[in-house]
């Protein structure tokens, strides 16, 4: 038999005959902590690409004449307020209140269309004033990086409406937890690209 | 044809037209005619011998990391025919078109045999073998079970067959880029490619790319999550480490290249300008950023050969790797390395001195790491107890082939060199040097080692070895002359010669060619051979090599479960361990094993992928809008399931076990 | 000892503790985190709105260090990274991708910056870029 029967002795042991099966998503938050990474570096190609192609106006309109910093803060702060309104649902949720979740999570879808409702309005306007994507290499970077994170959002908010659905299915069984859980690392993150947009896209493209 | 009228896209069928069927072009049509034939031929013998319900009950829904691993070796192999087809057709015309001869190619028909012969053979048959390996041998060597992500595994399978299967109707229905593989714009602009190329080339890209990218992340998982106990870091397999740091390149660089394709096709779809010549875009952006991902991608494809190498070289010289953390920190230090040399790939467009010597002297210190694991190995085999089987016989050639390539890959680092040498085939007798030298050799090595593991025979030595010969013979003879040729100043892609003195290099190359079809050739009978054969060649221990990692520890093939009890590891050679102190299989006390449940959403998603893909390609907008919904669909819905796993019965596993028990005590009887 | 204390002993990624280090967040952390960024996003448009540094350069300079402040404020209050989280994994594939990151973009803007000055037409002397 095998020396692990004999655990007094100082035989090695060489089969764990006692093993626990990894717990069910043991591995999701890494995974997913991991896709955001390269998620982060399709961000960055996108950032890498507007700061090369940021000064080809092609005799095309500017950021100076384009953008309009009171809307942009607007919609910084929309996106704000979803961040915090998520960390109450995730607070919420660690204490099972089930309803009081979903109301948190429906508080942050409708500040997430808000943000996508203001920033389609934003690409309305601009496209209706002739600056089209196709008008310069630094409007096709601008729209192309801000569309991007618009997209992430979007589907973020697809998402948020599904576990919705499944949390008033089910409740807040584990597996809905892990799955807020990454939701709730999806969205943050996209918060912080968003940083990025508003200082690099908006703010030093009005300064230059 | 080249010129096809550019008519407006119909509502029904886009851009597809009845012209879009190369009916006009005899190899095409010849082509089809075997495809359809064969493909008749398999799929006749499948419904004849009722095999749809096994394969997809057993094959193509299994969550199994061994039978995943299995699908993509097939897709790789069944691919390189493809892509060896490109070869020698490319050979062939250039053997051919000297004094005035125009070959037997059109321009526009071999534009796209290059193209195409580059793409598959990275993405389609270097990438799956690549990712086949780690998937069958990691988990086992880690002593895991699966995967972290199972479902995801096959996922990412077939989303890598749904490409696949794009760049292939590409023959036969349209067209495929004329580009070359990394589709240089202003060329790949739609100015200059309107036609479905392009666009082929840019959905396969991208629909693979989705299977690679999650794979990665599956493997990245699994390594750092399910390592078995005692099983630290620094105590890792070679081969684990090396996949460990190809899978952290493949998630961290395969993002680029799908960010820069999504920008091409931007161009492409609605008009932007980021590599347009006009309007302030910049092409050279486009180089910039597609060599990101294109240098730390041939560290994805050589890193894992170099772990294949590091197990075979220790298992037959019978003795553990010589300095096994040099080989760790060498292959650490390559991987972030490889983010600092992206640019010797365009010395010659324009950067000043300052930007090129960077570059260039980052590409020398590249190689160091690597001269350091050729030591490693030449010590590993100092005064070890070689045994020359195939795996053997296949590092030994890598070590002398790879070390040319190395050095002809240094002296392209030095930019003044580089100037005379870019884009010449020079570079292209280099590049092939190193992947077939390193990767092919690596992954000949790779099947050889470990197809026991997999089928519970070994693969017939005679027909192997006349594979071998003929592969390392081939390739020496195919390519010395295009390192002759490049230094005469050829370039790569030429349709067409007018100096006569070149052709004798050219028939000498392609007479190497022949031979590795011969290579091929005898690869494929040495597996008709031993499948035949497979009660002579049978290996009932589970270990035919005398080997040292944990996946020989269990049987061949491994149970569904790979290990009843989970080892316990104190060593870095465990098995070797484990063999040494007389570690003993656990007979009794089985328990009831966890695992996940197979499901037909993989290929289901795969499907709509393709159709995805297809109708974007043809502007069948109706199409694409359906197919995007019906993808979103299935995935929200597959969500829905929350019943993913069930349990083996601990019964189960006791018979099973028991049958392996009577099995070895019947080896130690005979 | 059994064989499964000795695993838990040695794992180095042990469910267990992946488990215990799952990212928590507290009612005071999120509070933290939103009162800074509002602060942290209201200062640099202010800045740039009403000029109130004077110099293109410091604002620029300002704005930009503000952004990585605010990065690692969201980072550490609403993503709740920290070195202990996945036994240190999660912060290494962090540092690993910003690391890529600055390489990627550093890399490119230098790259680029000379292939455009030495391509522009005009700009012959290729002596000028070193």
């Amino acid at each position: 038999m095998s020396s692990a029967a004999t655990p007094a002795s100082d035989a090695p042991v060489f089969f764990d005959l006692n093993e626990h099966p990894h717990p069910e998503g043991h591995s999701t938050s890494l995974g997913f902590w991991i896709y955001l990474m390269s998620d982060c570096l399709i961000f960055a190609v996108l950032f890498a690409t507007f700061a090369v192609l940021s000064g080809s106006f092609a005799a095309g309109p500017g950021p100076r004449e384009l953008f309009e910093l009171p809307l942009v803060a607007l919609n910084t702060s929309m996106l704000l307020l979803s961040s915090i309104t998520y960390g109450f649902a995730m607070l919420t949720m660690e204490k099972d209140r089930v309803a009081a979740t979903q109301a948190w999570l429906a508080i942050t879808a409708l500040f997430g269309i808000a943000f996508l409702s203001i920033e389609l309005y934003e690409f309305h306007h601009l496209i209706a004033e002739g600056a089209t994507p196709q008008r310069s290499a630094f409007l096709s970077a601008f729209f192309v990086l801000v569309g991007t994170h618009g997209l992430h959002v979007t589907f973020g908010t697809i998402w948020l409406f599904t576990l919705m659905v499944q949390v008033k299915q089910r409740g807040l069984v584990p597996g809905n937890k892990r799955r807020l859980m990454c939701l709730s690392m999806f969205w943050h993150f996209l918060d912080v690209v968003w940083i990025g947009v508003f200082t690099f896209v908006y703010l030093m493209g009005v300064l230059r | 044809m080249t010129e096809q009228p550019t008519i407006a896209p119909s509502f029904l069928f886009g851009r597809f037209t009845l012209e879009a069927i190369p009916y006009h072009e005899p190899i095409l049509v010849a082509t089809f005619i075997a495809v359809a034939i064969g493909g008749i031929a398999v799929l006749g013998a499948i419904s004849y011998f009722r095999l749809w319900g096994y394969l997809w009950k057993e094959w193509f829904t299994s969550v199994d990391h061994k039978r995943i691993g299995i699908m993509y070796m097939v897709l790789g192999i069944i691919m390189l025919l493809r892509g060896f087809a490109d070869a020698i057709m490319m050979r062939l015309q250039q053997a051919l078109a000297f004094g005035g001869s125009e070959g037997y190619l059109p321009a526009h028909h071999y534009d796209q045999v290059f193209t195409a012969h580059g793409v598959i053979m990275i993405f389609f048959v270097a990438m799956p073998l690549v990712t086949g390996l780690m998937n069958y041998v990691v988990p086992l060597q880690i002593g895991a079970r699966d995967v972290s992500f199972p479902f995801l595994n096959n996922f990412s399978f077939w989303m890598t067959v749904s490409g696949a299967i794009l760049v292939m109707t590409s023959l036969f229905i349209g067209e495929f880029a004329q580009t070359g593989w990394l589709a240089y714009p202003p060329l790949s602009g739609i100015a200059y490619s309107p036609n479905v190329g392009v666009d082929y080339y840019i959905w396969a890209l991208q629909i693979a790319g989705v299977g690679t990218t999650l794979s990665g992340i599956n493997l990245i998982c699994t390594i750092v999550k399910m390592r078995c106990p005692g099983m630290t870091m620094m105590k890792m397999p070679v081969f684990t480490w090396t996949s460990l740091c190809t899978n952290v390149l493949i998630v961290a660089t395969f993002p680029i290249l799908t960010a820069t394709l999504a920008l091409l096709t931007a161009d492409r779809y609605l008009g932007t300008n980021f590599f347009t010549n006009d309007l302030g875009g910049n092409p050279m952006m486009y180089v910039n950023l597609i060599w990101i991902w294109g240098h730390p991608e041939v560290y994805i494809l050589i890193l894992p050969a170099f772990g294949i190498f590091s197990e075979v070289t220790s298992a037959f010289s019978g003795k553990r790797l010589f300095g096994y953390t040099s080989m760790v920190y060498a292959t650490v230090v390559i991987t972030i390395l490889s983010y600092l040399v992206w640019l010797h790939h365009f010395f010659t467009m324009g950067s000043g001195a300052s930007v090129n010597s960077f570059f260039g002297i980052t590409t020398m210190i590249i190689s160091i790491p690597t001269g350091a694991k050729m030591f490693n190995w030449l010590f590993t085999m100092y005064r070890g107890r070689i045994r020359f089987e195939l795996p053997m016989m296949y590092t030994i050639a890598f070590m002398l082939t790879f070390v040319i390539g190395g050095m002809t890959g240094v002296l392209l680092a030095v930019p003044p060199a580089d100037f005379v040498l870019h884009n010449s085939l020079f570079l292209i007798a280099h590049f092939h040097n190193v992947i077939i030298g390193g990767v092919v050799f690596g992954l000949f090595a790779g099947i050889a080692f470990w197809w026991p593991k997999a089928f519970g025979f070994r693969l017939d030595p005679f027909w192997g070895k006349m594979s071998f010969w003929f592969w390392v013979v081939g390739f020496y003879v195919a390519f010395m002359p295009l390192y002759v040729l490049g230094l005469m100043g050829v370039t790569r892609r030429l349709r067409v010669f007018d100096d006569p003195s070149l052709h004798i290099w050219f028939i000498i190359a392609a007479f190497g060619a022949f031979l590795i079809a011969l290579g091929i050739a005898s690869f494929l009978i040495q597996i008709a051979v031993s499948i035949k054969n497979r009660d002579k060649l049978r290996d009932t221990t589970g270990d035919p090599w005398d080997a040292r990692t944990l996946e020989w520890a269990t049987s061949s093939p491994p149970p569904d479960y790979n290990f009843a009890f989970t080892p316990v590891v104190h060593d870095l050679d465990a098995w070797w361990d484990m063999k040494h102190r007389g570690a003993a299989r656990p007979l009794t006390g089985f328990r009831p094993i966890h695992m996940p449940r197979n499901s037909g959403t993989g290929p289901i998603l795969a499907a709509i992928s393709f159709v995805l893909g297809f109708a974007l390609i043809w502007y069948i907008w109706w199409l694409a809008a359906l197919a995007f919904v019906a993808l979103l669909g299935t995935a929200i819905a597959h969500t829905f399931n929350y019943n993913r796993d069930f349990d083996i019965p601990a019964d189960v596993i006791a018979r099973t076990e028991e049958a392996r028990t009577k099995l070895l005590a019947a080896q130690v009887n005979a | 000892m059994s064989a499964h204390d000795t695993s838990a002993a040695h794992a180095p990624a042990d469910a267990h503790d992946a488990h215990g280090a799952e990212p928590h967040g507290s009612l005071r952390g999120y509070m933290i985190g939103f009162i800074l960024s509002v602060i942290l996003t209201a200062i640099p448009f202010w800045l740039v709105m009403t000029g109130a540094l004077g110099s293109t350069t410091a604002t620029a300079f300002a704005i930009m260090g503000l952004a990585v402040v605010q990065i690692v404020v969201h980072m550490v209050y609403f993503l709740h990274m920290n070195f202990r989280t996945e036994g240190g994994w999660s912060m290494l594939a962090l540092v690993f991708t910003l690391i890529l990151v600055v390489i990627m973009l550093a890399g490119s803007m230098w790259v680029m910056y000379h292939l455009n000055t030495n391509m522009m037409p005009g700009a012959h002397d290729m002596r000028q870029m070193l």
